[in-house]
C-alpha cells in the first residue's frame, strides 16, 4: 500500500473550489494582456477593458477543466521518457532561479557565474533521486536580458535531464522555445515529447501581469507545459486562514488554466504554486513554515480532485547555512510532499527563501529525496509468506547476511544513502577525519564533477544551440559568450 | 499623563479614534502644532519602531499604529501647511522598470508613512525618468528604488547615471532594496544606502532627512 497524506475532505475541497470559482465570476480577475482579454471576450466572458478585468463564467471554467490533460510526461534531450507526471507519481526537481550561490570555498553568498552553472549542470547528471534539472540560478556574467535563456542553454548542453524553467520577459520566450525546437528538430516533435516546463506566476491577489500571462499563452501555442505558480501570502496578500488562502489559490490557478486551454485546448499544465504563510516578525515568505507546507499539500489535493497533475515549491529551506534548520525544513517538506503525491516537487538545493542555491545542499537534499521516495514505496510483502523457511535458515546459519533473500531485497527495502550521510561509528568517523556534512558534500561534489562525461547529444546540435545563443547575445551587445572549459 | 503622552500611548495601542480625539484636544489647547507632531505622534511611532526591532511586537502592530498615526496626521496636516511647517521629509519610491514585485516596496511605503514621511509611491515598472522627474517636481530629497530580479537590478544604476547626467546626483539620496541587492552592490552603483527591510528604511530616511535639513 502506498502511504498517503490527506488534509481535506471531498466536501471541503468542493466548497473551496466553489468559492474560488465564484470569486472568478463575481469579483473577476485582473489580466493585463490584450490577447487574453480578447480570447475571454470571444468565449463569453464579460470583459471590462479599461480595468483589464475579466468576469469568468462557470461554463468557461468547466470547458477548461474538460480540456486539460490529466497527465503528461517529460522526455530527456535524447527523447527518452524521464518524468511521469500522473496520479501519485513523485518527481523531484531543484529549486529554481536563485539570485545567489553559496560559495563553498569562502562560505559567502555571491552572484552565480557561468562556471557555477556548468558545475551545477554536471552535478545534476549524477543526482539520481532528482528526475529533472531546473534552471537553478541566474549567471551574472552575461547581459541581464539573456540571463534566463542562457541558463537554459547551459542546462541543455551539460545535462541530459528535462528542464523546469521560465522566462523573465516576453521577448525571452522566442529563443527559449527555439533552443528546444533545435533539440527536437521540429515543433511537432517538441509537442509530442515535451522537454521543459515553464513557470508562470499570477500576481496575488487575483491578477495576471502582462509578462507572465503572455509567457503562458506563448507556451500554450507551442504545447510547452506550464506550471502555474500562484503565491498567496497568508495574512498579507491573502486571508490568514489556510482555507481562505486555498480559495484564493484556486481562483488564481484556475484563471491561468482557462487562459491556457482557450489558447490551445489540451495543452499540458501543472496545478502548482509557491504560497507562503507570511512571517510578520521578519517581513519574509517562509518556505520552511509548516503552514506553508500544509497549504502546498492541500492545493495538491484540490488539483488532483480536478484531475490535473500538480507541482509545489516545497522541500526547501529558509536557513542561510547547511545546518540543522536546513535539514529539518527540507526533510519535512520533502516527506510531506511525497506522501501527498505532489507530482513535481521543486526544492532541492535551495535555501534562504528561494534566493540562494548551494551545491552542497543539493547533494544532501538528493539523499533526502531518496529517503522520501523510499518512504512512499511503503511496506509490501516480498517472499515473506510462508515465513518458516527464512527463519529456519537464520537459525541454521546464525545470520542472514549472505542469504539469497537478503541479497535480493536489501537494496530495495531500505534507502542506502551516499557517503554524505554519516552512518559510521564514532571511531571510524574520527579516523576518517571527523568531517561535517558540508565537508563530505564538498568531496562528493568534486568526485561527481570529475567523473562527468559529455552528453551524447550530437555535436552538430550542440553547435546549433551555441549559434542560437550567440546570435541572441549579440542583440544585446555581447560579442562573445563567457569561456566555459 | 499629559495630553501628548496620551496621544503617543493611544497610537502605540493602535487606536485611531482616541488618537484623533486627543490630537483635537491638544489643538484646542493651543499646543504648538510641531510639538504635537514631534512629541505626540512621532514619539509614539518611535517607540513602536524600537519594540518591533526588539521582536516585542510584530508587523500588524506596526501597521495598526501607523493607521492611528494617520488619524492624528489628518488633523495636523492643514495646520502644518498653514503654518508653513515642512513635513519631516519627502520620499519618492517605486519598483524599477521591468519588475513587477511590489510587496516589499509597499511595506516600505506603509512604514515610511507611518513614521510621518510624505511618500510619493510610483508603483511598479517605473522608468528612470519618472523617478527623477517626480523627485524634482515634489522636491523630495530621497529616492527609493526596489528590485527583486537580478535582471532588473541594473535599472537602478541607470537611474543614478541619469541623475548624474542631469546634475541631480549630489542633491538627492538614493536608497535601494530587494532580495538581489546588497550593501556592496549599492556602493558599486553609487547609491546612498541599502536597506534590508522597512524599519531600516525608516531609520535611513530619517538620517538623510535630518542631515540635509
Ligand atoms: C512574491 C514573489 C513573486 C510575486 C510578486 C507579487 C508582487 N505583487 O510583488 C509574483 C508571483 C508575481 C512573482 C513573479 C515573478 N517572480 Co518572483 N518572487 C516572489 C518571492 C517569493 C517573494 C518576494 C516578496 O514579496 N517578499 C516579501 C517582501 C516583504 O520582501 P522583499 O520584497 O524582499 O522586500 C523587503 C526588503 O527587501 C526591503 N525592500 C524591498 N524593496 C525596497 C525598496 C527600498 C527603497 C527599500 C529602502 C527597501 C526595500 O524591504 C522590504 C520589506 O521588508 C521572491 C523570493 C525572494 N526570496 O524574495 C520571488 C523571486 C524574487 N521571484 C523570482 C522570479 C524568477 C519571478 C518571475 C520572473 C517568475 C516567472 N517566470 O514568472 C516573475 C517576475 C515577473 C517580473 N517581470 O517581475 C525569483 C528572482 C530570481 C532572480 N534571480 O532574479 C525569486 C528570487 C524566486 C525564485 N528563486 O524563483 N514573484
Amino acid at each position: 500500500m502506498r502511504p498517503t497524506l490527506q488534509f481535506l475532505s471531498d466536501q471541503l475541497i468542493e466548497q473551496i473550489i466553489a468559492e474560488g470559482r465564484e470569486i472568478m465570476c463575481k469579483l473577476g480577475i485582473e489580466i493585463h494582456n490584450d490577447l487574453a482579454l480578447l480570447l475571454m471576450h470571444n468565449n463569453g466572458a464579460k470583459v471590462d477593458k479599461t480595468a483589464s478585468r475579466v468576469y469568468f463564467t462557470q461554463s468557461l471554467i468547466d470547458n477548461a477543466l474538460a480540456a486539460v490533460p490529466h497527465a503528461f510526461k517529460l522526455y530527456d534531450v535524447y527523447g527518452n521518457e524521464a518524468v511521469d507526471l500522473s496520479g501519485f507519481n513523485v518527481n523531484f526537481t531543484p529549486g529554481s532561479a536563485a539570485i545567489n550561490i553559496l560559495d563553498s570555498t569562502t562560505n559567502k553568498f555571491r552572484k552565480p557565474t557561468t562556471q557555477d552553472y556548468v558545475r551545477y549542470a554536471k552535478l545534476m547528471c549524477k543526482m539520481n533521486n532528482i528526475a529533472s534539472q531546473s534552471t537553478a540560478m541566474i549567471p551574472s556574467d552575461v547581459h541581464e536580458k539573456i540571463s534566463d535563456s542562457y541558463r537554459l542553454y547551459l542546462s541543455l548542453l551539460y545535462c541530459d535531464k528535462p528542464v523546469v524553467t521560465g522566462a523573465f520577459t516576453i521577448e525571452a520566450f522566442e529563443i527559449m522555445k527555439n533552443l528546444q525546437i533545435t533539440i527536437r528538430s521540429s515543433k511537432e516533435n517538441l509537442k509530442a515529447k515535451p522537454l521543459t516546463i515553464f513557470s508562470c506566476c499570477p500576481t496575488s491577489p487575483l491578477k495576471w501581469s502582462e509578462v507572465t500571462s503572455q509567457n503562458l499563452l506563448d507556451c500554450a501555442a507551442y504545447s510547452i507545459p506550464v506550471e502555474y505558480i500562484a503565491m498567496p501570502l497568508s495574512g498579507f496578500m491573502s486571508p490568514v486562514t489556510l482555507v481562505g488562502t486555498l480559495i484564493q489559490h484556486t481562483a488564481e490557478t484556475l484563471s491561468g488554466l482557462v487562459m491556457s486551454q482557450l489558447m490551445n485546448p489540451g495543452t499540458p499544465v501543472l496545478y502548482g504554486g509557491s504560497p507562503a504563510f507570511f512571517d510578520v516578525r521578519y517581513e519574509t515568505t517562509p518556505m520552511g513554515s509548516v503552514a506553508t507546507m500544509m497549504i502546498d499539500c492541500a492545493y495538491n489535493e484540490i488539483g488532483k480532485y480536478l484531475g490535473i497533475p500538480t507541482q509545489a515549491y516545497i522541500g526547501l529551506s529558509d536557513a542561510k547555512a547547511l545546518d540543522a534548520q536546513a535539514g529539518f525544513e527540507t526533510s519535512l517538506g520533502a516527506a510531506l510532499a511525497a506522501l501527498a503525491g505532489i507530482n513535481n516537487i521543486s526544492g532541492p538545493g535551495m535555501r534562504d527563501f528561494e534566493s540562494c542555491f548551494s551545491l552542497e545542499k543539493l547533494v544532501v537534499d538528493n539523499e533526502i529525496c531518496g529517503t522520501a521516495l523510499r518512504l512512499i514505496r511503503g511496506i509490501e510483502p516480498k517472499e515473506d509468506f510462508p515465513s518458516l523457511p527464512i527463519f529456519e535458515e537464520l537459525l541454521r546459519e546464525k545470520h542472514l547476511l549472505i542469504a539469497d533473500h537478503t541479497r535480493k531485497y536489501f537494496k530495495e527495502e531500505d534507502y542506502i544513502p551516499g557517503t554524505v550521510i554519516s552512518r559510521a561509528n564514532r571511531s571510524r568517523w574520527e579516523e576518517e577525519g571527523s568531517t561535517t556534512v558540508g565537508q563530505r558534500a564538498m568531496i562528493e561534489i568534486e568526485k561527481h564533477i570529475k567523473a562527468w562525461q559529455p552528453t551524447n547529444l550530437p555535436d552538430n546540435v550542440k553547435k546549433e544551440l551555441t549559434v542560437l545563443m550567440e546570435n541572441e547575445s549579440r542583440k544585446y551587445g555581447m560579442t562573445k559568450l563567457p569561456n566555459i572549459d | 499623563m499629559n495630553i501628548l503622552q496620551e496621544i503617543s500611548v493611544q497610537l502605540q495601542q493602535g487606536n485611531p479614534k482616541k488618537v484623533a480625539e486627543f490630537t483635537q484636544q491638544a489643538i484646542n489647547e493651543n499646543i504648538d502644532t510641531k510639538t504635537i507632531l514631534d512629541n505626540g505622534l512621532i514619539a509614539g511611532m518611535a517607540v513602536i519602531g524600537e519594540k518591533f526591532k526588539a521582536h516585542e511586537i510584530f508587523l500588524p502592530d506596526v501597521l495598526l499604529a501607523a493607521k492611528a498615526m494617520y488619524a492624528g496626521m489628518d488633523l495636523l496636516k492643514p495646520l502644518l501647511v498653514k503654518e508653513g511647517i515642512p513635513t519631516i521629509g519627502k520620499v519618492v519610491i517605486g519598483t524599477v522598470q521591468g519588475d513587477l514585485h511590489d510587496i516589499g516596496k509597499n511595506l516600505v511605503v506603509i512604514m515610511l508613512r507611518g513614521a510621518g514621511f510624505e511618500v510619493f509611491d510610483l508603483g511598479n515598472d517605473v522608468s528612470p525618468e519618472k523617478f527623477l522627474e517626480t523627485a524634482v517636481k515634489e522636491n523630495a530629497i530621497v529616492i527609493g528604488m526596489s528590485a527583486l530580479l537580478t535582471t532588473t537590478m541594473p535599472v537602478m544604476k541607470k537611474v543614478i547615471d541619469l541623475a548624474k547626467e542631469r546634475h541631480l546626483y549630489g542633491k538627492k539620496k538614493f536608497i535601494v532594496g530587494g532580495a538581489p541587492l546588497s550593501a556592496d552592490y549599492a556602493a558599486e552603483i553609487g547609491a546612498s544606502a541599502y536597506c534590508f527591510d522597512g524599519m531600516s528604511a525608516v531609520e535611513t530616511v530619517k538620517r538623510f532627512t535630518t542631515t540635509s535639513s
